[in-house]
């Protein structure tokens, strides 16, 4: 009987892992390959939702799957151009509070514009209802989110590591001079790598939004979480994050079976656990300047 | 020819009073120039946002509607607004709008822990404070104050609201309750007070469970109900868990009848079609159907293009409660208006019968409401997500039935 509903949270958790997996994978991408650390990666996540909102009503909640995240996409475009750009080479504070300060902006300006209460907005009928296996129950939606945190998953690990691109970006990682001496312009490639990690808080702003409120501070709520997946799962790593995003939602739902009160909690638990263990995390890389 | 008559006598008429005033008491003649400041304190930022935000509409529009009808003894009131942001910085803004900025007396707070910060500001400074949102006992208990009112409804009262229709309706006499708190001060305050209703009723918990107030993923806890299959699920909830709460649980697509006994209409309005279920109790909604309440709904309509709720009315009543008062002890002083308050003075707060401070703790003694959500089929729009079930205490019974016990904690009676 016990050993039932703990299995189900376990297999739950991992449904939740892609929730996590979700929030985290634009930041770690950013995190490893531009060396930024984006505290407005919340923000952007937020406006993705709201995007959703916004786009619904006019291309419906397809439409607005597709169009959300190549938005927030561009918009991480004009940043990294406008701002990013200027901060790969210089001190690590200097990004955190310039992207601090853009998490701020955002904020405020989703306030200004819509208003501080959050904006009713629902699973698509199409997508509601939960699918039985024996006992055990799970909604249709997150069944959908899980398929597109898996998809979203594999497109950019093949652009990360199968491509001529990836090759390059992966090079610049570890030694731009060298990138650079071989004639190759690494700008481009660190905008793509922005576009695409901002549009990925974007994708996942659009498929939360019918399942967590959508509010100014909606950002804010999930970045500490994001940033717990991305330590865990180790700097640098691709599939550090997705084994951490998957432990740390097996490890809350257990946790909250237990004692429900330490929910949240456990997740910090299980950083300073993994961190003493491994400093780097689960599957951390050494990365030359970030040592 | 009359109206130019009476604007002459009306003029003379000032003119006379001011050098009467003017030959008596310099000072105050200058102060009557001034405008007469209020202090608005509340979180606008952070968790409870989205109802600072309703609070700072509901009070500009009471002192728009103040200053439109002559003001106070004659004097605009000019509001001195703030973000309270958390007890700390609360305590600090409280201090320095009372010294600094030399408010008359000051209203908001939302969060319970930031409204006992500016409470014990306000006694020490023996400046009038009204909470508009705080709804833990403890404020009205161990930690009540002479200087501390309290419009908003205690939870006691929102226990007792939600409470008689769950009795009415059998849920709770021999039903297992599961119920899920929000783990800070106003969750414990909440529970506290619901296990007492639903062990003096009969009602046992199924579960009661602490969910710390950062979770945003609720699926772990809809499991472990699903697992319990209680009769009744208790929300304890607050602000966007309530939210983030009321979307998973109609995602999960469990069954068992939802009751809450905290309950903002903003949070319910920001869920969206299909996800509101449930018994919930409010100090005022929008249905109301009293003529102060109907013409509140249509000014703040007309100024803001979109439905009031029950955060915006307690800070626009406790305006117009201070405005009023001042007038009829023609006084800003804040001695003068404590003592006014805690005598017992009725006022309209949009509901069927008048409302009062009581002495014994501060709080206003009045009528609540219950509403029950309605079918998704049923709504007209989106603001249109529930009904009237009821007001608590019913017209027979004595209003003082609902409010916190006096068991004597507190100790300014």
């Amino acid at each position: 009987m016990q050993l039932v509903f703990v299995t189900e949270q376990v297999l739950n958790g991992l449904l939740v892992g892609a929730y996590y997996l979700l929030i985290a994978l634009g930041l770690s991408l950013i995190f490893a390959l531009g060396g930024i650390v984006n505290l407005a990666h919340g923000g952007f996540y937020a406006i993705g939702a709201y995007l959703a909102v916004v786009l619904a009503p006019h291309i419906g909640f397809g439409g607005a799957f597709v169009v959300s995240p190549i938005v927030v996409g561009v918009l991480g475009i004009a940043v990294e151009r406008l701002l990013f750009r200027r901060f790969y080479r210089s001190d690590p504070i200097l990004s955190l509070l310039l992207t601090f300060g853009l998490a701020m902006v955002i904020e405020q300006g989703l306030r200004i514009v819509f208003g501080a209460a959050p904006l009713p907005f629902s699973i698509p009928p199409e997508l509601r209802g939960q699918v039985f296996v024996g006992d055990f129950i799970y909604p249709r939606y997150r069944l959908v989110m899980l398929a597109v945190a898996v998809a979203a998953v594999t497109a950019t690990w093949a652009i990360v590591y199968r491509t001529s691109f990836g090759r390059v970006v992966r090079a610049g990682v570890q030694n731009p001079d060298v990138v650079g001496a071989l004639g190759i312009s690494l700008a481009p490639y660190m905008t793509a790598i922005a576009a695409l990690g901002v549009g990925l808080a974007g994708l996942a702003g659009v498929l939360l939004a019918p399942i967590a409120g959508v509010h100014p501070a909606m950002g804010a709520e999930i970045l500490t979480a994001a940033f717990v997946v991305v330590v865990i799962g180790g700097l640098g790593s691709f599939w550090g994050v997705i084994a951490a995003a998957a432990l740390v939602g097996v490890v809350r739902g257990v946790t909250i079976y237990v004692n429900p009160s330490w929910g949240e909690a456990s997740m910090y638990m299980l950083m300073a656990l993994v961190l003493l263990v491994r400093p780097r995390g689960l599957l951390g890389e050494r990365i030359l300047k970030f040592e | 020819m009359t109206s130019s008559l009476s604007r002459r006598a009306l003029i003379k008429g000032g003119a006379g009073s001011a050098l009467i005033a003017g030959v008596g008491m310099p000072a105050i003649v200058h102060a009557q120039a001034d405008a007469i400041r209020i202090g608005h304190l509340t979180p606008i930022t952070g968790f409870l946002g989205p109802l600072g935000e309703y609070a700072v509409m509901g009070v500009k529009l009471a002192a728009e509607e103040i200053n439109a009808s002559g003001g106070v003894m004659g004097h605009k009131i000019e509001l001195v607004m703030e973000d309270s942001v958390n007890p700390q910085t609360a305590s600090a803004k409280a201090e320095r709008l009372i010294e600094r900025d030399k408010v008359a007396m000051i209203i908001g707070e939302i969060s319970s822990a930031s409204g006992l910060a500016i409470g014990q500001v306000a006694n020490r400074l023996k400046t009038v404070f009204i909470n508009t949102g705080c709804n833990s006992d403890a404020l009205r208990g161990a930690s009540c104050n002479p200087y501390m009112f309290h419009i908003e409804g205690a939870n006691s009262m929102y226990v007792m609201a939600v409470g008689q229709y769950l009795l009415r309706e059998n849920m709770v006499k021999g039903k297992k309750w599961y119920s899920l708190t929000a783990d800070y001060a106003f969750g414990h305050d909440l529970l506290k007070v619901a296990k007492k209703f639903m062990e003096a009723n009969g009602g046992q918990f199924a579960a009661d469970e602490l969910v710390p107030t950062d979770a945003t993923d609720f699926s772990p806890y809809l499991l472990k109900i699903r697992q319990a299959r209680p009769d009744l699920v208790v929300s304890n909830l607050a602000g966007n868990q309530i939210t983030n709460f009321l979307k998973q649980y109609s995602e999960y697509g469990l069954a068992f009848p939802v009751a809450g006994f905290g309950f903002d209409t903003v949070v319910a309005w920001g869920a969206g079609k299909g996800n509101f279920s449930g018994i919930w109790p409010l100090v005022w909604h929008h249905l109301v159907d009293t003529p102060s309440s109907k013409k509140y709904v249509d000014a703040f309509q007309k100024k803001y293009g979109k439905l009031p709720d029950n955060q915006s009315w307690g800070d626009y009543n406790s305006l117009k409660i201070v405005a009023q008062s001042m007038n009829e002890i023609k006084s800003p002083d804040p001695q003068k208006l404590a003592e006014h308050l805690r005598k017992g003075a009725k006022f309209d707060v949009m509901k069927a019968r008048e409302a009062y401070f009581r002495p014994y703790d501060n709080q206003m003694v009045m009528e609540m409401y219950a509403v029950r959500a309605k079918e998704p089929a049923k709504m007209k729009d989106q603001w249109d997500i529930y009904d009237a079930l009821g007001t608590v205490p019913g017209p027979s019974e004595d209003l003082e039935s609902i409010a916190p016990p006096k068991d004597g904690s507190c100790k300014i009676g």
